[in-house]
């Protein structure tokens, strides 16, 4: 089975973001794989260890990403494939690298990609679901279950705490949710092997693509941080009149009447 | 130069931390009360390949350097002392010196199942009556015909509860100067006469297994010794040589989590209107805290990279060992002093560091036996 892991570099999640310049600053910061990409990878393993295959995870990024990629081959991933468009493109957003994947897998013929439901910096969930769009190709997020018999997949879906039960086939798309597997650790072994296993460095050039192909449809107007929590305010008085001041607070003060 | 760790390195130092985080720290505090060692992570530990890290693959290790095993002690003395303690002895003490001064043979019956996690192994030295004074070693061993006859006792003996054999110090013989010929023999924890007693109640590291030895007329075919008959006693000081490395790792660790906890705790502790972080007594303390770790630690990179260039490192291991276990016990006891009542309460934790570390001041050579070595090296 031909197996592809669409994998993002983010931000440690016990990190503190500091704001600099309009942009968020990476100075000195931890970065890991996307935990949500760690469930997609070990899935992948798995269903490769099981039907046979290979295991290609690939990230659009700059170089820095390689610490991650071979992470992923030390977990067991068979090869890498990173996508650096430091190059060519500044400001990129979910369209961008949508486009980059689909073009570099839709000569692929892959049988299964699997993706984080979401990547933990962003947030917005999107990716995954444009490469199955762009690649013609079925696509279930969030993820909990999947089971492959021959071209049938039975997939269990997480619906906000309940279960979609769906039968699908193959090739597909999936994004994977926490309760997915519990991600292996890389092994020592792992790690030093990991080295010696094939990670392919590709540009916009190589894809065909020129910086128009993938330019933005969407632009960051500004960055910030959320408010500071402030201390509560406890009303005091009588219960009519705490009432009569809430609301009134509702309506001067938190405007949300 | 460069300052900088190797992706391996990095991934190494991520993936220990993770499991060390998850698998050791929530259980450290349950060890060091019931003095538990705990088996199951060893288990674990071993199926990750952490306990062949600086073994070649042929010999089932993961063919990683000094410096990547450094650090693997590093964090897990983070998460616990006393794990990070049998973790150090069994590479270090029980799997090193066969890989260094073992026969092929020796190291495909003994090394491999070590570095592939399987077994684990001890190093017998100190005897109640040669501790610093390792040349006073009283345990005897007779060849008689193709049977090493071992007497004597071994005390402190970290790991041998858990190991399928020991690798014992005994006197041979006497040198044409009248001196004890000390020699290395690999002695199965199995073998009839040999008995191990783990019932030291300790201070620290208590989640570590220390075990009594006693030799009665134990009987091992000549081919369990180890190295060259003549040298057992630079072997060991060899191989003690590379101890002190993980011991000054592991004490950087254990300083780093005390560290790690009062920094919070500062941040956290409101007195006179504001957190007590704000007040320069103890921000002078976290500088000096943060200052020392990071000395320590680079001491500890740089007696690692020598030992892995193959250049002296004698001098460089004793300087780590000696600095980190110094500066690791007083960040130790300041991160209490931090804590104020709170730290000397069991339950903050770092009461615990202060008592793990103290071993490190003692264990491996002594601070005084330390400056010994050092003074030798400076031609003293």
């Amino acid at each position: 089975m031909n197996i592809f892991v669409l994998m993002k570099r983010t931000f440690d999640t016990e990190e503190k973001i500091v704001i600099q310049n309009g942009k968020v600053s990476e100075e000195g910061a931890e970065f890991i794989i996307n935990p949500y990409d760690e469930y997609a990878i070990e899935e992948a393993i798995q269903v490769r260890d099981k039907h046979g295959g290979e295991v290609t995870v690939v990230t659009v990024g700059n170089e820095d990403a390689e610490k991650e990629l071979r992470t992923a081959l030390a977990m067991g991933a068979d090869k890498a494939v990173l996508i650096n468009i430091e190059d060519d493109v500044e400001d990129g957003d979910q369209y961008t690298t949508a486009k980059v994947l689909a073009e570099y897998l839709k000569d692929k013929e892959a049988d299964l990609i699997l993706a984080g439901n979401v990547a933990i910096d962003g947030g917005s969930g999107q990716v995954g679901p444009r490469v199955a769009e762009l690649l013609g190709i079925p696509y279930v997020t969030t993820i909990t279950k999947l089971e492959i018999d021959g071209t049938n997949v039975k997939v269990v879906r997480d619906v906000e705490g309940d279960e979609e039960i769906i039968e699908t086939s193959l090739p597909l798309l999936v994004t994977a949710q926490q309760g997915l597997n519990e991600p292996r650790y890389p092994s020592l072994p792992g790690i030093m092997k990991a080295k010696k296993k094939p990670l392919e460095e590709l540009e916009l050039d190589d894809l065909d693509l020129d910086e128009d192909d993938v330019e933005a449809k969407t632009k960051t107007i500004e960055i910030f941080l959320p408010p500071k929590k402030e201390a509560g305010k406890i009303l005091q008085g009588d219960i009519a009149d705490q009432v009569k001041e809430l609301v009134s607070l509702l309506h001067t003060e938190a405007k949300v009447i | 130069m460069n300052f900088e760790l190797t992706k391996e390195q990095q991934m190494i130092k991520e993936m220990v931390r993770d499991f060390a985080e998850k698998e050791i720290k929530p259980h450290a505090a349950e060890w060091d009360e019931t003095a538990a060692f705990p088996i199951e992570t060893f288990k674990k530990m071993g199926e990750l390949g952490l306990l062949g890290i600086p073994f070649p693959e042929e010999y089932g290790g993961s063919g990683g350097d000094t410096i990547s095993y450094a650090i693997a002690v590093e964090e897990i003395g983070r998460a616990c002392g006393g794990t990070g303690l049998s973790y150090a002895a069994a590479i270090s003490l029980g799997a090193s010196p066969i890989y260094y001064f073992g026969t092929e043979e020796q190291k495909q019956k003994w090394l491999v199942p070590m570095a592939k996690g399987e077994t684990l192994g001890a190093f017998g030295l100190t005897e109640p009556n040669a501790g610093s004074d390792a040349g006073g070693t009283r345990t005897r061993a007779v060849l008689d015909g193709d049977e090493y006859v071992i007497n004597g006792e071994k005390c402190w003996i970290t790991n041998a509860g858990y190991a399928r054999q020991v690798i014992v110090t005994a006197v041979t013989g006497k040198d044409e100067n009248g001196k004890n010929i000390i020699s290395a023999i690999i002695v199965p924890t199995d073998a009839p006469g040999f008995t191990i007693n783990c019932n030291y109640d300790k201070m620290g590291v208590r989640a570590s297994n220390t075990c009594e030895l006693v030799l009665e007329d134990v009987r091992v075919p000549k081919e369990n010794l180890l190295g060259d008959p003549k040298k057992g006693f630079k072997q060991f000081l060899y191989t003690l040589d590379g101890g002190r490395i993980s011991i000054a790792a592991l004490a950087v660790g254990i300083a780093q989590a005390a560290f790690e906890k009062a920094l919070q705790y500062s941040k956290e502790r409101m007195q006179f209107g504001q957190s007590i972080s704000k007040f320069q007594a103890i921000q002078f303390k976290l500088a000096d805290m943060a200052m020392q770790i990071e000395l320590a630690r680079n001491m500890v990179y740089k007696a690692a990279w020598l030992k892995d260039n193959n250049k002296p490192f004698t001098k460089e291991a004793s300087f780590a060992k000696l600095f980190a276990s110094e500066m690791g016990f007083q960040i130790c006891n300041q991160a209490i002093q931090i804590h104020g009542g709170y730290g000397y309460m069991k339950e903050y934790e770092v009461e615990r560091h202060l008592r793990d570390i103290k071993l490190m001041e003692i264990g491996e050579g002594t601070s005084e036996v330390q400056r010994i070595v050092i003074a030798r090296q400076l031609g003293c």
